[in-house]
Formats: C-alpha cells, structure tokens, sequence
C-alpha cells in the first residue's frame, strides 16, 4: 500500500488541453518533462511488484502503426499499452494494405475509423506524425519521423540520466557519431538543452549537420573532445541511411579507427549509453558496451516505464485523486 | 507568340481611381475611357457616352500584370490545370498575360506539342498565354530540341525549368545555336548532386528538422556557371526563380560587367524563410526551397536595386491528395497567381520594404521586357491592359475562392490586404467588373 500513496503524491495533474499529442520535443515544456519522468517513476514502483497490470487505461485502445522495422520502440509501446490494461493493435508496413500501395492517409483514416484513443506511429519520413495528428482524431505519439524526431527515446534517456545521477540540470553529455541522420541526437539535444543539461556533439565533419549549433550545443570532430563529459551517448552508425557514393565517411574502418568509443578513450567513471542496435566493433569497442558503466540496459527498462507515462499522460485529463483510487482498487 | 480566345475589344470608362503607371510617370486621379479595347483617353471627368462606367473611387488602376512563369499543366495533367481554369485564376490574380513552362507530359519539345497548345489556347485561354518550348529534347538534358522550328511554331522562349542543363558544354550550345532563334533562354539552376534529396534549404532550421539540405551553393554555383558561359558566348540570359543571396550577387556582378543576365524571383521566396517549413506543411514545399533570412533580404535587395527586373510566381499546382502526404514525400510546389499582388503588397509594401511602383514595376512591366514583350502601358493609343486594385481590403484566403484547380497555397488561412477588384486584358475584361 505504500507504494500507492507515492504513486498519488507523484501523479500530478497533467495540464488540460484539448487534444494532446507527443510529436516532437520541441512542443514541451521543462513541467511537462518533469510531470512525465515523475510518472514514469511512479509506474516503476509500481512494476516492482508482483501483479505488474494497472487498470488505468482499461478501455483505451492503442493502435501502433510501424512502417519501420523496430524491435525495442514498438515491443515498449506494446507492453506499455498492456500493462495499461489498454487494447492494443499493431499494424505494420509489410502485410497490411500498405503493400498495396494506400496512402498513409487512408491508412490512418481507416484505423481512425476504430476511433482509438492512440496512435502511435513510426515512419521513415519526417512530418509523418505530424500528417497522422491532423487527418485522425486520436491522440498522437510520434516514435520516430526519418531523421526528425524520437521524442520518447529522448525521455527514456533523460529518466535513465535521473535515475543514475539524481538530476539532470549541468550534466555534460558527448554525443558520438552520425548526427547528421540521427532522430535521437535532434530530440535529445532538445530535451538535454530544455533540462539545462549541457551538450558536445562529435563527429567526422560530414556527420555534423550544417549550423547545428543554433540548436544549442557545441560541437568538435575530435573524439578527444569526450574526455570532459559525464555521459557518453554512442550513435549508431547508420549504415542503411547511408547511400552509396556519399562519402560521408571514407570507410568504416576509417570511422571506427577514429571515432570509435573504445575504453582508452575514456576516463573512469564516464556511463556509457546508446540508443540501440548497437554495432559492436564500429561505434563502440564491446568492452565498452559491456562494462559496468554502460547504462544500455537501464535504457531499455526505462523505456517501458516512460512510454507508460506517455500514454497515461495524454490519456489523463480528469482529477489525479480519481486515478490514484485506481490505482488503490487493484493494489 | 501570346494567345488567347478571340473576342471584341470592350467600351468601358474607369471613373475616379489612382491611376498609377511608374513607366509612364502617372499618378493621378483620372478617368481611363477605352474604345473597342484599346485606352482612348485619360482625363477629368469624362463623359459616358453610350460606355459602361465602372466607379473606382477609393480604387487604384494600374498595368496588369505580367507572370513569366506559370506551370499550366497541360498536357498531361490537366486534373491540376488546364490552360481555361489556370488563364482564368491568372485573371483573378490582376494579370493580362501569363507565359507557361513545358515541363508537361509530354514535354513541349516538338512543334506537333507545342501547336496543340496554341489551338487549346485560342478556344480556352481567358487572357494571353505564351509558352515556352524545352531547350533539350524531354527535358533530359541530352539532345537539343529543333529550338528553330519551335520559334516558328510561337514559343514564347526556351527553357528546361524544373530540370538543370547538367552539362556544361551542352548549355554553351544552347546559348550559341539558341541566337538563331531570337527568343529568350531561360535557366533553372540547380547543381544535382549538390541538391540530391534536399528537401529544404540546408541551414539552422534543416539541422533541427533532420531534412537533407539543399544548400544555397547548389544553386550558386549553376547560376555562376550559367553566366560564365553566357559572357563567353555574349548571349542574353535569364535566371529562373533565384532563391539565394549568392545567386543575387552574381547576376549583378554579371550585369556590371556587361552580361546581358535578367532574373526573377517568387513571392513566396519574398515573402517567407525556412523558418516557415516548422509547420511541415506540404504547401511550403519548392524548389528552389525557402531559405534564410539574410537570402530574403538579398532578394528583396535585388528586387528594390533592379538586380531582378520579374516577379515570376512559379505557379504549380498540384493535385490534392499528392499534398496531402507527409512533408518528406510530397512534390515540390505552390500555387501563386492568385494571391501574389495581395502576398506582396502585405508582406514588402505595407511593411515599407519596398514601394508600390516598384513592386507594380516588377509585376508588369519588368517581366514584360525579360521576354521582348510589350509592356502593358496606361497611355493613349495603348491596348487596354489594366488592373483595378482595393489596398484597403482586407480578407483571409479560402480555398474555395481559388479559382485555379489546385489549391496548394502556402497562404491558406492567412489574412492579407489588396484585392483585385478588375482585370482588363487585351481589351476586355477578363475579372470582375
């Protein structure tokens, strides 16, 4: 019962607005961000027992749209939804009406047709989310526009920054790698800049997009430039983005040998993160990947915790002390 | 070279409006008469005879104007456009005369197409339209079309818009065999693999959005090479829809050195910044895309200082549901020509960026002289070529007051100030009244 009263104390009242989206970082608030990591907080004490379903969103339907191959986005999303007590549906790229060639609006207008509560979408091209939130009625979670936005992994991070070091405010995170095609890096510049947090991207100069300084950073191509921070946050290098000929880099061997996160470039006690999948060998050394200092694994748990919020976030408009007597009944 | 449906000239007299002609040095209170179509008279007060008057009191009567690029999408598309409703939305938008691009399927390459739309347009055209006829063979920017042929069969001038001539020594034949034709040729500078997959301007804005850029210098640098090649050769030039503040400065520097360079920008490209693709709405979409504000003060610059003589709108309408895609997948293009006076007039005139003659200047008279036409003049003797504008009013633009078939407008929504109240183009009246 304990557990409860923490949890009522920590569900704040999320600010009522008419319908609510998570599209990208950029449209929220420092509250909004606290609001949703002391949420997340809350439904991690409340994972830690053993009847691990609340029936908070018993009702809601949650629909997932993945154009995007994704493993630990839409696997979250999922159990987020059920550990909600929601209804989930997913629907992929492959083996859905997609393949014959309908048109995201009328892939979106059909689903909307079941009027779920969520949509939560992944897809290859920017402003999909955004196309999603204007033609349907339902509450909108953008897990990954292109090379625009990851909102939710940025949260997932930040709640894995406040776990480890209890505050976020004048952490240094060195972001390491592909920037350039990087949705993580654009949203967690933003959410690491809006917690002031301070942040050094580095990069081979091709991967470092052009005046990307204007969103609040600093920048190097020196992988030296690591050294100062708390947190390494590894990019993968993404190979399928990467077209033929662009010579962005000239080999991976080269990139590895110079911006590849081994364990000599690292001073004791800098944590290790990374978005996943990792590719071993080329943004990262294993050891590196396996060492106690790596957070990789705390990300991916957080991930499920702040997904949850999310959801119950956007879902929440009524008094907090209605869902804390929820949250009592199944206790 | 300008065609359009046959019809007689009107008798008409515009009583009581500003009249204001930069090029002629008029700005007066007057009465315009027109006799069969053609300006009889200026003056006080005139009398009516058995003319129709229209009261202009408070209204302000200036030359139509001139649009030097306009995507008709016919053939081929004519769900977007056809030559009636885009000659009939060019109406609305005050202009007396239009010239469209031959980026259509097919391309206008050959005399057999482009014939074709001289036909449609002498039975559909609601004011004067030229076309232009491609420079190389299916836009492909291999084989030189019989540009010889083509100018005989009316093509208002050559151009390969929506496509760069990617190689330089077939550009320099353009510019050479292109003397015989006497008619104007005119560029699309883009430098492919400099703008490959670009979807907006590369700068702050596209580093935060995550879009590939499509950097200034892959304009620039055409445009550079463009003049280059045009100095060479001594041949005249004219620089499609300029977006970057390098490509200003290189067609004045051109000009000062004697290269016979015009240019001409958009009104959304005057109007707006990259800032504006935030929204991810498809209908700031381009190309060339929005781009920085010191790019727009450079237009703006140039427009003011003579640099760039036409405000060309690159109309390109686009069918609905190719919009209605996100921002990532959608076609390049906006709509213009019926909403470009009261964009421009809202967003330099009002604000004090540039003056009314100037911006009428451009619009009319300017783009009139890129293409060796005559300009549309309020003088005695003059074919009656007459826009009648309200700069007090006010109104949001909607969708259904469109008369183009597309409506992908980057102003949907937006309150603006100036209406056109009247077109006259060759002699009648095309628009209200």
């Amino acid at each position: 019962m304990a557990d409860i009263h923490v949890m009522r104390d920590d569900l704040l009242p999320p600010a009522p607005t008419e319908r609510r989206h998570l599209l990208s970082i950029a449209d929220l608030s420092r509250d909004d961000v606290q609001r949703l990591l002391a949420t997340a907080r809350s439904f991690a004490r409340s994972l830690e027992r053993e009847m691990k379903k609340l029936p908070t969103l018993r009702g809601r339907t949650v629909v997932n749209m993945f154009y995007e191959s994704s493993t630990r986005t839409s696997s979250s999303f999922e159990l987020a939804a059920k550990r909600l007590s929601a209804d989930t549906m997913s629907i992929k790229a492959s083996g859905s009406s997609v393949d014959k060639g309908e048109s995201l609006k009328d892939t979106a207008l059909t689903l909307g047709a079941y009027d779920p509560d969520v949509i939560v979408i992944r897809h290859p091209q920017i402003g999909a989310a955004q196309f999603v939130a204007r033609v349907t009625r339902a509450h909108v979670v953008n897990a990954g526009d292109g090379k625009h936005q990851h909102p939710t992994q940025a949260l997932l991070d930040l709640y894995t920054l406040q776990e480890e070091f209890g505050r976020l405010e004048g952490l240094h995170v060195a972001i390491v790698g592909d920037v350039l095609h990087s949705r993580v890096a654009r949203s967690l510049i933003q959410a690491l800049g809006l917690m002031d947090a301070r942040v050094t991207l580095v990069a081979p100069p091709p991967l470092l997009p052009r005046d990307v300084e204007a969103m609040g950073c600093e920048t190097s191509t020196e992988i030296e430039a690591i050294g100062a921070a708390d947190i390494v946050y590894v990019l993968r290098m993404q190979r399928e983005r990467m077209q033929e000929g662009a010579n962005y880099v000239p080999s991976l061997r080269e990139y590895t040998a110079r911006w590849g996160v081994t364990p000599e470039r690292l001073r004791p006690g800098q944590k290790i993160m990374h978005p996943g999948p990792m590719n071993r060998g080329v943004e990262i050394d294993p050891r590196v990947a396996d060492a106690a200092d790596a957070l990789i694994e705390t990300q991916v748990r957080a991930g499920l915790v702040t997904r949850m919020a999310v959801l119950y976030d956007l879902l929440t408009t009524g008094p907090v002390g209605v869902k804390a007597a929820q949250l009592t009944e199944v206790a | 070279m300008l065609y359009s449906k046959a019809a007689p000239g009107e008798n008409l007299i515009i009583r009581g409006a500003r009249v204001l002609d930069p090029s002629e040095g008029v700005d007066a209170l007057l009465d315009v008469r027109i006799d069969g179509g053609s300006i009889a008279e200026l003056g006080a007060r005139l009398d009516p005879n058995a003319h129709r008057v229209i009261d202009a009191e408070g209204l302000t009567l200036a030359p139509a104007f001139v649009d030097p690029h306009v995507h008709l999408r016919t053939p081929g598309r004519e769900d977007e456009e056809t030559i009636g409703s885009g000659t009939q939305a060019a109406a609305a938008g005050g202009y007396c005369a239009i010239l469209a691009m031959p980026n259509t399927d097919p391309v206008v390459d050959s005399a057999a197409v482009l014939g074709s739309l001289v036909e449609a347009a002498e039975t559909e055209a609601e004011i004067p339209v030229g076309f232009l006829a491609a420079i190389t063979k299916g836009q492909a920017g291999a084989e030189l079309t019989g540009m010889g042929e083509l100018a005989d069969a009316g093509a208002a001038g050559f151009t390969d818009d929506g496509q760069p001539i990617t190689a330089p020594a077939l550009m320099r034949r353009a510019l050479q065999y292109g003397a015989v034709t006497g008619r104007p040729l005119a560029v699309h500078c883009e430098e492919p693999t400099l703008s490959r997959d670009g979807q907006m301007h590369e700068g702050a804005v596209s580093a935060e959005l995550g879009f590939t850029g499509y950097p200034s210098v892959a304009e620039s640098l055409m445009v550079e090479r463009d003049l280059s090649l045009a100095a060479y050769e001594r041949r005249p030039i004219h620089v499609l829809h300029v977006s970057a503040r390098e490509s200003v400065d290189a067609v004045r520097a051109a000009q000062a050195a004697g290269v016979e360079a015009t240019a001409e920008v958009a009104p959304h490209h005057l109007c707006l910044t990259d800032e504006a693709v935030r929204s991810l709405d498809a209908n700031v979409k381009m190309n060339p895309p929005l781009r920085g504000a010191s790019d727009r003060a450079a237009l703006i610059d140039g427009l003011r200082d003579g640099t760039i003589q036409a405000i060309a709108t690159d109309h390109a309408p686009h069918a609905r549901h190719e919009k209605e895609v996100p921002f990532e997948a959608a076609p390049f293009g906006v709509t213009g020509v019926e909403t470009s006076f009261a964009a421009l007039y809202t967003h330099l005139v009002e604000p004090g960026l540039i003056s009314l003659e100037t911006l009428l200047t451009r619009m009319s008279s300017g783009p009139a002289a890129v293409y060796g036409m005559s300009a549309p003049r309020i003088a005695a003797g003059e074919p009656a070529n007459l826009v009648l504008l309200d700069l007090a009013a006010s109104r949001r633009i909607e969708e259904s007051a469109f008369k183009s078939r597309s409506a992908n407008s980057w102003l949907l929504g937006e309150r603006v100030t100036g209406k056109v109240r009247l077109t006259v183009a060759a002699g009648r009246v095309v628009y209200g009244g």
